[in-house]
C-alpha cells in the first residue's frame, strides 16, 4: 500500500514533472482549471482534518481557502489532497498540488534542497513532550534513557536527536509510519513519552484513553515555524500565497473581520478624507494593489469575506474555546507581544 | 535475402520466386522488425523518462548524487544490528536498516518454513479434526491483509504484556514487560575464545559422528543414537572448557533503571510481532505448497514404502518428502521473496527496517529519486540472491530424481 504510493511518487517525479515543467505558471493553471489543489495533512485536529460534517477544517485549510478566495473569488473551489509526511514534498515538486499547507516546518535544507520555497509562517510552533503522569516526571531533562514514541519522516526525529545529544539523554525512539500507531503504542505504555509539535500534543492528548493521566512537559526543544510551501521559481505564485496570509494579519491589525468587512469598505470610501489609507489600498478602494499580484483588486476583500482575519482563523480552529485550546502565545500579533507581523500594504 | 532462401517456410515452399519476397511478407523478418521497433520504443521511453527527470531536477535546482549519504543522520534507532550513534552518517544507518530487514526476514522465513511444513502435513491428516484445524488456519490467514495481521499481533503483544513496574521476572535474570524481553548478555573475558573454539570443535566432532554413524548404518545396518550423543557433545564440551578455565564469561544482567532495564540483551516487542506475524502469515502459503507437493507424489510410493516395512513416520521423511521437494522448491522461492518484500510493512509497527529508515532519510534530505533507487536496488539484489541460492538448491534436489 505504502510501497505503491512510494512508487507512484517516484514515477510522478519521473513522468509527472514533465507536465509541471512545460505547463504555464501556477496562477494560470489554477485559473484555467477553476480550482485550487491544496496539499494538506492526513488529519491533524485544528490544522487540517475533516469536521463532524465531513468538511475539511483547520488553520491550514483556511489558508487554502484564502488563496482560493484571492485567486478565484470563491473559497469553496479547493480540492484537498491529504498527504503523508513522506509524500508531501514530492507531491508539490511533481506538480500534483499547487500549494502545500500541511504544518510543514521551514528549515534551511528544505528551503534550499527540495526545489521548494517556504513563503510565510502561519503558525509558530515548537516541539514538546507528553508523558504518563504516573512516572512523576516534570521536566524533559529527567527523561534520561526513556523510550519515546514518534512519527517517522518528520523534523521531530532529528530535533529529538539534537536535544538528546546536547543533554546526553540517551533516548530510545520507537518510530511509526503513522501518527495513530505512535499514539496508540504510547497509550498502551510501550513508550514513556510521546513527542511532536506542541500544538499537536494538545490535540493528540484529547484522543488518548484517559487524557487526564498524561501531562505535557514545559520544555519546548525546537523552533518549528510552520507555513505554506510553493514550488521554487514561480515567484508570482509565491507572492500570492504569502500575501494571502499577510492580508489576514493586516485585517486583524486594522480590526477588519469577516462580519464587518462590508461596513469597513463603506466607511472607507475613496472620497472619505478621514479614511485609513492602508485599508483603502488593501481592499481595492484606491490604488490597484491586486494587479501586482496578477489578481483582481478585491483579492483581500474576498479573503476576509471568506475566512476572516488571522485572529478569527486562530480562534475558530485552535483557540482557547476549541477542544485544542491553544493560547495565542508566539502567534499573537507583533503589537501584542507575538511574532505575527505582516509587511505594510503600500 | 540469402537467409530467406534457405528456410523452407518463406517463399521456397510457394514453389516460385525466392528473391522477390517483400520483407513484410517474410514472417521471420517481420518478426525481427517488430521486435526491433518494440525495443526502440522501450529505449526511447526510458530515455524520455531519464532526460525528463534530469531536466526537471535541474530546473528545480535539486542536485542528483549520493554525497548526502555522508551527512550526519542525527536520529537514533530502537534496534540496530551494528552500533549506531547520533553522529552516524546516513549511509551507515541505511546499511543497518538493510541488515535489520534481513534479520527480521531470516527469522520469519524459518518460522514460515517449519510452521508451514507442520500445517501442510496436518492438512493432509486422515484425522478430521486435525485436518480441519489446519484448513481453518490457512483460510483465515490467507484472507486477512498482512498489514492487519501485523497490527493485530503488535497490539496483541502489547496488550498482554505488563507495564515496566509489574515486570514478570525469572530468577531475577530475565525480565519481560511491555518494553521487551530483557536477558543477560555474555561478556567475554580472557579465555572466552577457547570456549568458543571448543564450541566450534564440538560441532565439527558432532558432524563427524553423524557421518560415521550413517556410514556404519549403510554398511552394517546397525543404528546409532546420533541425536542424544551429539547433543551431549555440543553442550558438554564447551561447558567443560568453561568450567575448566574458571568461568571466563561474565554475564551482564539487566538492572532496573529509571524507565527501563539497562544492560543485557533486549528483544523488542516490535521485532517479535513482525517476525511472528510475517512468519505465521507466510506459513499458511507454505502449508499449501507442502500439501500440493506431497499430493504430487503418487500414492504408490507410500504403499511401496509401507510394504517394505517402513514406519509411517519414516515413510514420510525418507520417501515422500524428498520427492515432494522437487515440486515444492520453485513456489517456495516466491514465498521467501515475499517475506523479504513484505517486511517493508515493519514501519507500521515501529520496527526500523530499511524502508522505514529510507523514509526518514528522504524526508530530511529531499533526495527522493536517489532513495527510491537505493530501495529498488536493495530489494532487487536480495531477491536475486535468494533466487540464485534456491535455484542452486533446486538443481541439487532435482538430481535425486529417479
Amino acid at each position: 500500500m505504502k510501497q505503491v504510493k512510494y512508487v507512484v511518487a517516484g514515477v510522478a517525479l519521473l513522468a509527472g514533472m514533465a507536465t509541471a515543467a512545460q505547463a504555464a505558471s501556477t496562477l494560470e493553471t489554477v485559473k484555467s482549471r477553476g480550482n485550487l489543489v491544496c496539499g494538506v495533512t492526513t488529519g491533524l485536529a485544528g490544522f487540517g482534518a475533516p469536521n463532524d460534517k465531513g468538511e475539511w477544517a483547520g488553520l491550514d485549510i483556511d489558508l487554502c481557502k484564502a488563496v482560493a478566495a484571492a485567486v478565484l473569488g470563491d473559497a469553496t473551489k479547493v480540492e484537498y489532497k491529504p498527504l503523508s509526511a513522506e509524500q508531501r514534498f514530492t507531491a508539490l515538486q511533481s506538480g500534483e498540488v499547487d500549494v502545500l499547507a500541511r504544518n510543514s516546518t521551514w528549515t534551511l535544507s528544505r528551503d534550499t534542497q527540495l526545489g521548494l520555497d517556504f513563503v510565510q509562517v502561519n503558525y509558530y510552533d515548537g516541539q514538546g513532550f507528553m508523558v504518563h503522569k504516573e512516572l512523576g516526571v516534570t521536566s524533559a531533562l529527567e527523561l534520561k534513557g526513556a523510550t519515546v514514541c514518534v512519527q517517522e519522516g518528520t523534523t521531530t526525529e532529528k530535533n529529538m536527536g539534537d536535544y538528546d545529544k546536547a543533554n546526553g539523554l540517551g533516548f530510545q525512539p520507537v518510530k511509526f509510519k503513522e501518527n495513530d500507531q505512535a499514539r496508540a503504542a504510547y497509550d498502551e505504555g510501550r513508550c514513556d513519552a510521546y513527542t511532536t509539535d506542541a500544538s499537536g500534543l494538545a490535540g493528540e492528548r484529547t484522543a488518548l484513553k484517559d487524557p487526564a493521566s498524561h501531562i505535557i512537559l514545559p520544555e519546548i526543544i525546537s523552533k518549528e515555524p510552520l507555513g505554506p510551501v510553493v514550488r521554487h521559481g514561480d515567484n508570482q505564485w509565491g507572492d500570492i500565497v504569502r500575501w494571502a496570509h499577510n492580508a489576514t494579519l493586516v485585517a486583524e491589525e486594522k480590526g477588519i473581520t469577516q462580519a464587518n468587512v462590508d461596513e469597513v469598505v463603506a466607511a472607507n470610501a475613496a472620497d472619505n478624507t478621514a479614511a485609513d489609507a492602508e485599508i483603502q489600498r488593501m481592499l481595492g478602494i484606491t490604488d490597484k494593489m491586486g494587479e501586482g499580484l496578477g489578481l483582481g483588486n478585491d483579492w483581500a476583500y474576498n479573503i476576509i469575506k471568506a475566512v476572516g482575519n488571522y485572529g478569527e482563523i486562530f480562534d475558530r480552529n485552535v483557540g482557547p474555546a476549541t477542544p485544542i485550546g491553544l493560547e495565542r502565545g508566539l502567534n499573537a500579533l507583533w503589537t501584542k507581544g507575538g511574532l505575527q507581523y505582516a509587511p505594510p500594504v503600500r | 535475402m540469402a537467409m530467406a532462401q534457405g528456410t523452407p517456410e518463406n517463399g521456397v515452399a510457394n514453389g516460385h520466386s525466392h528473391h522477390h519476397v517483400a520483407f513484410w511478407r517474410d514472417e521471420r523478418k517481420r518478426g525481427l522488425a517488430a521486435q526491433l521497433v518494440v525495443i526502440l520504443a522501450i529505449l526511447a521511453f526510458g530515455w524520455y523518462l531519464i532526460a525528463n527527470l534530469l531536466a526537471n531536477q535541474e530546473r528545480l535546482g535539486i542536485p542528483l548524487g549520493l554525497d548526502f549519504l555522508e551527512n550526519v543522520a542525527g536520529f537514533q534507532l530502537s534496534f540496530a544490528v551494528l552500533p549506531v550513534t547520533l553522529e552516524s552518517p546516513i549511509g551507515r544507518l541505511l546499511v543497518v536498516g538493510g541488515l535489520n530487514t534481513l534479520v527480521a526476514a531470516f527469522f520469519s522465513a524459518i518460522i514460515a518454513t517449519f510452521v508451514g511444513l507442520l500445517i501442510g502435513i496436518m492438512r493432509l491428516s486422515h484425522n478430521w479434526l486435525i485436518s480441519r484445524i489446519a484448513a481453518t488456519y490457512i483460510e483465515i490467514i490467507r484472507n486477512i491483509p498482512l498489514l492487519l495481521q501485523l497490527v493485530f499481533w503488535y497490539g496483541g503483544v502489547l496488550v498482554t504484556l505488563p507495564r515496566p513496574r509489574d515486570s514478570l521476572s525469572a530468577f531475577d535474570l530475565v525480565y519481560l514487560n511491555i518494553k521487551g524481553l530483557f536477558m543477560p548478555r555474555p561478556v567475554p573475558e580472557p579465555g572466552a575464545g577457547i570456549v568458543l573454539i571448543a564450541f566450534v570443535a564440538a560441532i565439527g566432532i558432532a558432524i563427524g559422528v553423524a557421518r560415521w554413524a550413517r556410514q556404519r548404518q549403510m554398511a552394517t545396518g546397525q543404528q546409532f543414537a546420533t541425536v542424544p550423543v551429539n547433543f551431549a557433545i555440543v553442550i558438554g564440551l564447551p561447558t567443560f572448557a568453561y568450567l575448566l578455565l574458571g568461568r571466563p564469561i561474565a554475564w551482564d544482567v539487566p538492572q532496573p533503571g529509571a524507565f527501563n532495564f539497562t544492560g543485557g540483551v533486549t528483544i523488542l516487542p516490535e521485532m517479535t510481532a513482525l517476525i511472528i506475524g510475517l512468519g505465521l502469515s507466510t506459513a499458511a502459503y507454505v502449508a499449501e505448497i507442502v500439501r500440493s507437493g506431497i499430493n504430487s507424489v503418487s500414492h504408490g510410493q507410500t504403499e511401496a514404502a509401507l510394504a517394505l516395512g517402513l514406519k509411517p513416520r519414516w515413510c514420510m521423511r525418507l520417501v515422500i518428502l524428498p520427492q515432494a521437494l522437487r515440486v515444492m522448491i520453485p513456489p517456495m522461492i516466491s514465498q521467501y521473496l515475499n517475506v523479504v518484500k513484505n517486511s517493508t510493512l515493519a514501519g507500521f509497527i515501529g520496527y526500523p527496517d530499511l524502508f522505514s529508515i529510507i523514509g526518514t532519510s528522504q524526508n530530511q534530505t529531499g533526495r527522493a529519486v536517489e532513495c527510491v533507487m537505493i530501495l529498488m536496488l536493495f530489494y532487487l539484489s536480495v531477491s536475486l540472491i535468494i533466487s540464485v541460492i534456491m535455484n542452486w538448491y533446486n538443481k541439487r534436489v532435482m538430481l535425486v530424481e529417479r
